[in-house]
């Protein structure tokens, strides 16, 4: 089972995530993480889909997603050809004693502390899954209190672009 | 010009063609049905929305044209959930429109209220609903357009009560807001040759032939290409008809059911020519003993369909009549080049389909084998007639045996296997085709009984369909299920033939009512029914219970092994618990599976 990740151009229109949503579950195909967001053009949301699949079914799950009608475009982003980056927030234990052993490691990590509190320390870090995976374990010897995590997203890297190729007309003659 | 959302519905529906709707109104849906009574629109008025919905499909079926249905919000909308499906699984196009609370009332759980757009979704290829007044010409013209091209299927468009009601400047759009929706039409140029060049140099090709060519209406585009490159030809349950079945190329159906020598030509075969077929596990059995030898030429509209069960050597993405006609041209430009060195498998596939022909034993005197009840009413009826089939048995047998004669004769529920489908798509089919071709539903006893209230709407708005029940008083498919894989135990599989008495409902709805008990009177009374043109006519046929259908490769088994008859499976089950005495059985026996080799077991599909 590989991960492979899936940038989405989308009509942005009601209903338009649970009829995604919908297709993965009745499928039966895995999503590891989803992100959706507006983009540049405010008739197009964009989603950054992370699924756990073979490439067999990575294909067919591509070509199901292409049957939804307000699907318009979709791209696998190769994870060497692309800057892929979560945004993590944690919420950890740490009175006024241990903020700056804390604040000593927020640095290493290029993480940043976002929000504190008598004895609480909120830590937000960017970057990709590998390095908010490195620092959640330094953190849970504090005691996690809480932590979010946004989800993978992912643009191609130079000068590619998912709008290559199509511009993308939303009237359209027929 | 003003008018208001109703108005517009109506307005709309007959912008797009639509002549003829098929309905049952209520609550959220009657601002609708006023204008209705103006509109160009002929209404059939169904006796429950799964009525409608089917009739709708069977209209699509008989016609290639968009089937619409119209109901109301909550328990109408759920009704028609089933339909949906069937039409998304068989790609029949459907239009259906549903009314729905109030928009200030949505998600208040109001009256009549469903989650209409999240319960359908998944059956549909694309539904709507409908936010405002002006947008209602808008998502009907591309509802249609969504459920009519590329590979066809159900739309629905769910409408709020107080949107029908308010009024707007009626203004029909330009164009298609579409921009994620683009079929592909033309097959690629090289893969179209690439597929020739296979064809060519195959030995042992076989076309396999699917409802795609039905829908696409390709039907003389195939003949030209058999008969061009002289390739056999076989034909899924949803293409019976595509090729005329007394054709010398024609092989018959693949699958489960199928025709033996249309099974041994795909496992033989070193080349598949698949045109809008699916791959779908009744024909293919265990796919990894499903034409093990063949290289695959796959056309399809859908390009998830291409290599989704079967890894495919040249894909072809485009409509079945474009691509099979780019086929034919490329092939006709090469000449004698193009034409297969394949006589030898012609020969072989001539000598296998005489030596495993379909076969019953039909007493001469007594018992009515189903087998010659299909083949009477066929007779009776003769190629004109569209017959329309429910799902089991009865609809097995009519495939088999019916000598198919032109495409959209054979009607019926192939992916979703809807029993209760007959009844109300006889009834469309025979709206679409009018009052001089003959429709038959041929519908089991339990299928029938699933929407048989139907006939009330034929009746009413004079619909003169013949109702042939095949009552052998038991859901026969399932009990040949338990004969086969649960030792006869039979669990709720018996209905009875007297109940209900099918000739006492004739007479309830007023309509003729015939009955056939004996073989001796099977041809009479059927020739009786035919004779009755003018209004519905209901025909009994009491069958043999006991009766199966054979040929038969069980589910999830190797097409390699077809059982041709109910004989043969004894022979073969009996064989193997003699010579199994040891540590196989026993196996067998802890893993809870009885004594029957695993050639014969049920499979888990």
């Amino acid at each position: 089972m590989h991960q492979h990740t899936l940038s989405v151009l989308v009509e942005n229109r009601p209903g338009v995530l649970a009829r995604i949503a919908g297709m993965f579950s009745r499928r039966s195909y895995n999503i590891h993480s989803l992100a959706v967001g507006p983009t540049d053009d405010e008739h197009v949301s964009r989603l950054t889909i992370v699924v756990g699949t073979d490439p067999v079914h990575l294909e067919q799950v591509i070509k199901q997603l292409n049957k939804l009608i307000h699907v318009l475009k979709i791209i696998e982003l190769d994870p060497a050809e692309s800057v892929q980056m979560e945004l993590q927030m944690v919420k950890v234990s740490a009175d006024a004693s241990q903020r700056g052993d804390l604040f000593a490691l927020v640095d290493v990590f290029g993480a940043e502390v976002v929000d504190v509190d008598a004895d609480t320390v909120t830590i937000a870090i960017a970057g990709n899954t590998g390095r908010l995976g490195r620092l959640t374990p330094l953190l849970e010897t504090y005691g996690i209190r809480e932590m979010v995590r946004s989800g993978t997203v992912a643009i191609a890297r130079g000068d590619r672009s998912i709008t290559d190729g199509s511009k993308l007309r939303l009237q359209r003659v027929v | 010009m003003q008018v208001t959302g109703a108005q517009a519905v109506m307005r709309s529906l007959e912008e797009v063609g639509v002549d003829v709707v098929f309905g049952y109104p209520g609550g959220a849906i009657l601002p609708a049905y006023d204008p209705l009574i103006e509109a160009d629109l002929t209404h059939v008025l169904v006796r429950h929305e799964q009525g409608a919905v089917h009739a709708a499909e069977g209209y699509a079926h008989a016609s290639g044209k968009v089937g619409v249905c119209i109901v109301t919000s909550g328990p109408a909308a759920t009704n028609l959930v089933t339909g949906l499906c069937d039409a998304l699984m068989d790609s029949v196009p459907v239009l259906a429109i549903t009314g729905q609370v109030a928009s200030t009332a949505i998600g208040s759980d109001a009256f009549q209220e469903a989650d209409v757009l999240g319960i359908t979704m998944p059956v549909t290829k694309h539904n709507e609903l409908v936010t405002s007044v002006e947008r209602i010409p808008g998502a009907i013209r591309e509802a249609h357009h969504i459920a009519s091209s590329g590979r066809p299927g159900p739309v629905l468009l769910d409408i709020p009560k107080d949107i029908l009601n308010q009024s707007f400047e009626w203004a029909w759009p330009q164009h298609l807001d579409l921009p994620g929706y683009r079929p592909t039409v033309r097959g690629h140029g090289r893969q179209v040759r690439d597929a020739v060049d296979m064809i060519a140099a195959a030995r042992k090709p076989v076309v396999y032939a699917g409802g795609g060519l039905v829908r696409a209406g390709a039907g003389d585009e195939l003949l030209d290409l058999v008969e061009l490159l002289d390739l056999p030809v076989v034909t899924t349950l949803m293409a019976r008809g595509i090729i005329p079945e007394s054709h010398p190329r024609a092989l018959g159906m693949p699958g489960m059911h199928g025709h033996y020598v249309a099974i041994q030509a795909l496992q033989e075969a070193d080349l598949l020519i698949t045109l809008g077929a699916r791959f779908d596990d009744r024909v293919t059995g265990d796919l990894d003993h499903f034409a093990p030898h063949a290289k695959v030429i796959h056309v399809d509209v859908d390009p998830a369909e291409i290599g989704k069960n079967r890894h495919v050597d040249v894909p072809i993405v485009g409509d079945a009549k474009v691509v099979v006609g780019q086929l034919v041209k490329v092939a006709r430009d090469r000449g004698e080049d193009a034409v297969p060195d394949a006589g030898a498998w012609r020969d072989h596939l001539s000598e296998v389909k005489q030596d495993h022909p379909l076969w019953c034993k039909q007493p001469d005197e007594g018992v009515i084998k189903p087998q010659t009840a299909i083949q009477a009413v066929h007779a009776a009826w003769g190629d004109d007639a569209v017959y329309v089939a429910g799902v089991g048995q009865h609809q097995m047998w009519a495939s088999q045996l019916i000598p198919w004669s032109r495409p959209r004769q054979w009607i019926n529920s192939g992916g979703l296997g809807t029993m209760g489908f007959a009844v109300p798509a006889a009834i469309g089919a025979k709206v679409a085709v009018g009052r001089d071709t003959p429709v038959v539903a041929i519908d089991g006893d339990g299928c029938f009984q699933m929407t048989f209230q139907e006939i009330a709407a034929a009746v009413q708005h004079d619909i003169p369909v013949a109702f042939v029940v095949i009552n052998n008083g038991v859901l026969g498919m399932v009990r040949q299920w338990q004969t086969l894989f649960y030792a006869s135990r039979m669990s709720e599989t018996t209905m009875g033939q007297d109940l209900p008495d099918l000739v006492k409902i004739a007479d309830a709805y007023g309509i003729p009512g015939l009955r056939a008990s004996h073989v001796g009177e099977l041809e009479s009374v059927l020739s009786k029914a035919a004779a009755i043109t003018d209004q519905p006519v209901l025909v009994d046929i009491r069958v043999d219970s006991d009766e199966m259908v054979f040929p038969m490769v069980p589910a999830g088994g190797s097409n390699d092994n077809v059982i041709e008859s109910a004989d043969e499976w004894l022979t073969m089950a009996i064989a193997d618990t003699t010579e199994a005495a040891t540590a196989r059985e026993r196996a067998n026996h802890d893993a809870g599976l009885g004594r029957i080799g695993r050639e014969l077991r049920e499979g888990d599909n």
